[in-house]
C-alpha cells in the first residue's frame, strides 16, 4: 500500500514539476515567437522580392507586382497539390509576364520549387529553384548560388527559351534526347527541373489571358460569384 | 574558474573534444561537413545553443529533480534551439535559409545533451557556461578542417557559398580551373573517410606526445587519450 501511494504522489510531484518546466519553456519560445515574427515575415519578403529581381528585372514592369497576384487552386500542371501564387507584371497597365510558382516533384532528393517568370510573348524570362533537397555539391547546381559555374549557371540556359524555340518534346536533358545540359552525375535534379518548367510553360499559355485578366486577389479555380470588372 | 579556465579549454579543444574523442556529434558532422562555410556555421550555432543550454541547466540544476531531470534537459535543449532557429531566421535569414534543416537537428546533436548531464548538471553557471563554449569551439575546429577537406578533394574550393554570408566573396579555387572534382568526398562515404583520417592523425600525434614523455628523464603519467 505505503509504495503505491508513494509512487502515485511521487509521479504527481514530478509531473507537476515537469509541467511547470513546459510552461515556462514553452512561455520562452511563445515570447520569442511573436517578437521575431515581424522581421521573419520582413526578411521572407525581401527574399521573395529579391529572387523575383533575379527572374524578371523590375525595370521591365511598373505595377506593385508583390500584391499584383492571383491565387491558383491545387494544379496538377504545375505541381502545385496545396495551390500557389501567380505574380502578375505590367507595364502601363499592358501585360509584361507572368511569375507562376511550380513544383517539381521529381527531383533526386524530393520536390524542388520553381518560380518561373513568363513573358507575355511566352518566351522563359528566368527559373529559379526556391527550395530544394539536392545533394549538396551534387544536384544542388539547379540554384544558381551553389552552382560552381558562377559566369554561365546551368539555369541561365532557360532564358530566351520557349515553346516555339525548343518543341515540347525535346523539354529534356540533352542526355535524354532533348536539348537542355545536365551536369555529370546528376542528371535527375535537371530532368525534373527541366520537365517542370515545360508543364508551366504549357500551363502558362492555356491560361494567360483568364490569368491576367483576373481581378487582383482572385482564386482562379474558384466559381466567380456577382458581377466581375 | 574563469573563462579562460585552461582545463576548460583544453578538454574541449583536444583531450575530449566532441568531434575526435567522444565522437557525439556525428549527425551534423556527417551532413553539413560537405563545404568549410556550412561547417563553420553550424558549428558556431552549435556553439550558441551549448553555451546556452549548459546555463541554463546549470542555474536550474538544483530544481531539476533527479528522476525526471532527461525530459527536463531535453526541454531545455529543444526550447533553446527552438530559439536560435526563431533569432536565425529573424535577423540573420540569408545564413538561416543556407543552413535550413540543420538548425533544429541541434536537438539530436548528443553532444549537448552529454555536456548538460556530465557537466552543467554538476557544476556552477560561469563553468558551465566556460564548458558549453570550450566544447562548441572543439566541434567548431573539428568541422572546419573537415569541411575544408572534403571540400577541397571533392570541388577543389574552400570557401565555397561564403557569398551566402559576406557579400561579393566568392571561393577561392585551389586546385585549378580544370580540376575535375572527386566526388566521394562530398557523398557521405566521404565523410567517414574524413574523419577517419583525422582521428588516426589525432591518435598519431598524442601516441608521439606520449612516448617522449616517456624518453624524457621526468616521466609524467599517460593521460591515455589515444585509446578513447
Amino acid at each position: 500500500m505505503s509504495t503505491a501511494y508513494t509512487a502515485a504522489r511521487t509521479s504527481v510531484r514530478t509531473a507537476a514539476i515537469l509541467t511547470l518546466f513546459a510552461l515556462a519553456f514553452t512561455a520562452a519560445m511563445a515570447l520569442t515567437y511573436q517578437f521575431t515574427k515581424p522581421d521573419i515575415d520582413a526578411a521572407v519578403a525581401e527574399v521573395k522580392r529579391k529572387l523575383i529581381a533575379e527572374v524578371l528585372p523590375p525595370t521591365a514592369y511598373d505595377n506593385p507586382l508583390l500584391s499584383d497576384t492571383v491565387a491558383v487552386g491545387a494544379t496538377r500542371e504545375l505541381g502545385l497539390d496545396e495551390g500557389g501564387t501567380v505574380y502578375r507584371a505590367r507595364r502601363g497597365g499592358e501585360p509584361v509576364a507572368l511569375i507562376v510558382e511550380a513544383r517539381a516533384p521529381d527531383g533526386y532528393g524530393g520536390a524542388i520549387d520553381l518560380i518561373v517568370a513568363v513573358r507575355a510573348d511566352g518566351s522563359l524570362s528566368g527559373v529559379r529553384a526556391t527550395q530544394h533537397k539536392e545533394t549538396p555539391g551534387l544536384g544542388d547546381y539547379i540554384d544558381p548560388r551553389k552552382d560552381p559555374n558562377k559566369t554561365a549557371p546551368w539555369i541561365g540556359q532557360f532564358v530566351g527559351q520557349s515553346l516555339d524555340t525548343v518543341p515540347a518534346a525535346q523539354w529534356q536533358p540533352r542526355k535524354d534526347g532533348g536539348r537542355f545540359d545536365s551536369r555529370a552525375g546528376a542528371t535527375i535534379s535537371a530532368r525534373a527541373v527541366i520537365a517542370a518548367v515545360a508543364r508551366a510553360l504549357t500551363w502558362t499559355a492555356a491560361h494567360r489571358e483568364r490569368l491576367f485578366d483576373a481581378r487582383t486577389g482572385t482564386h482562379l479555380d474558384a466559381p466567380q460569384g456577382g458581377p466581375t470588372q | 574558474m574563469s573563462l579562460f579556465n585552461r582545463e576548460a579549454w583544453h578538454n574541449g579543444l583536444w583531450k575530449q573534444n566532441p568531434g575526435l574523442v567522444q565522437l557525439l556529434g556525428l549527425c551534423p558532422i556527417l551532413a553539413v561537413s560537405t563545404t568549410m562555410v556550412n561547417a563553420v556555421s553550424l558549428g558556431v550555432a552549435t556553439i550558441v545553443v551549448m553555451a546556452l543550454a549548459n546555463l541554463g541547466v546549470a542555474v536550474l540544476r538544483n530544481f531539476i529533480p533527479y528522476e525526471i531531470r532527461i525530459p527536463v534537459f531535453i526541454l531545455v535543449i529543444a526550447s533553446l534551439v527552438t530559439v536560435v532557429d526563431l533569432l536565425f531566421n529573424a535577423y540573420l535569414h540569408e545564413l538561416y535559409l543556407v543552413l535550413g534543416i540543420f538548425i533544429p537537428l541541434i536537438v539530436t546533436n548528443c553532444i549537448v545533451l552529454a555536456r548538460i548531464e556530465a557537466f552543467a548538471a554538476k557544476n556552477n553557471p560561469l563553468a558551465s557556461t566556460v564548458d558549453g563554449i570550450a566544447q562548441g569551439v572543439g566541434l567548431l575546429w573539428v568541422l572546419a578542417v573537415l569541411g575544408a577537406m572534403r571540400e577541397l578533394i571533392g570541388a577543389g574550393t574552400v570557401f565555397g557559398g561564403i557569398d551566402l554570408i559576406v557579400d561579393g566573396a566568392s571561393a577561392i579555387r585551389l586546385l585549378g580551373d580544370d580540376y575535375p572534382g572527386f566526388l566521394i568526398a562530398i557523398l557521405p562515404p566521404g565523410a567517414f573517410f574524413a574523419l577517419g583520417c583525422l582521428i588516426a592523425a589525432y591518435n598519431w600525434l598524442n601516441a608521439r606526445a606520449t612516448q617522449r614523455k616517456h624518453t624524457a628523464p621526468v616521466a609524467t603519467p599517460d593521460d591515455a587519450v589515444a585509446e578513447a
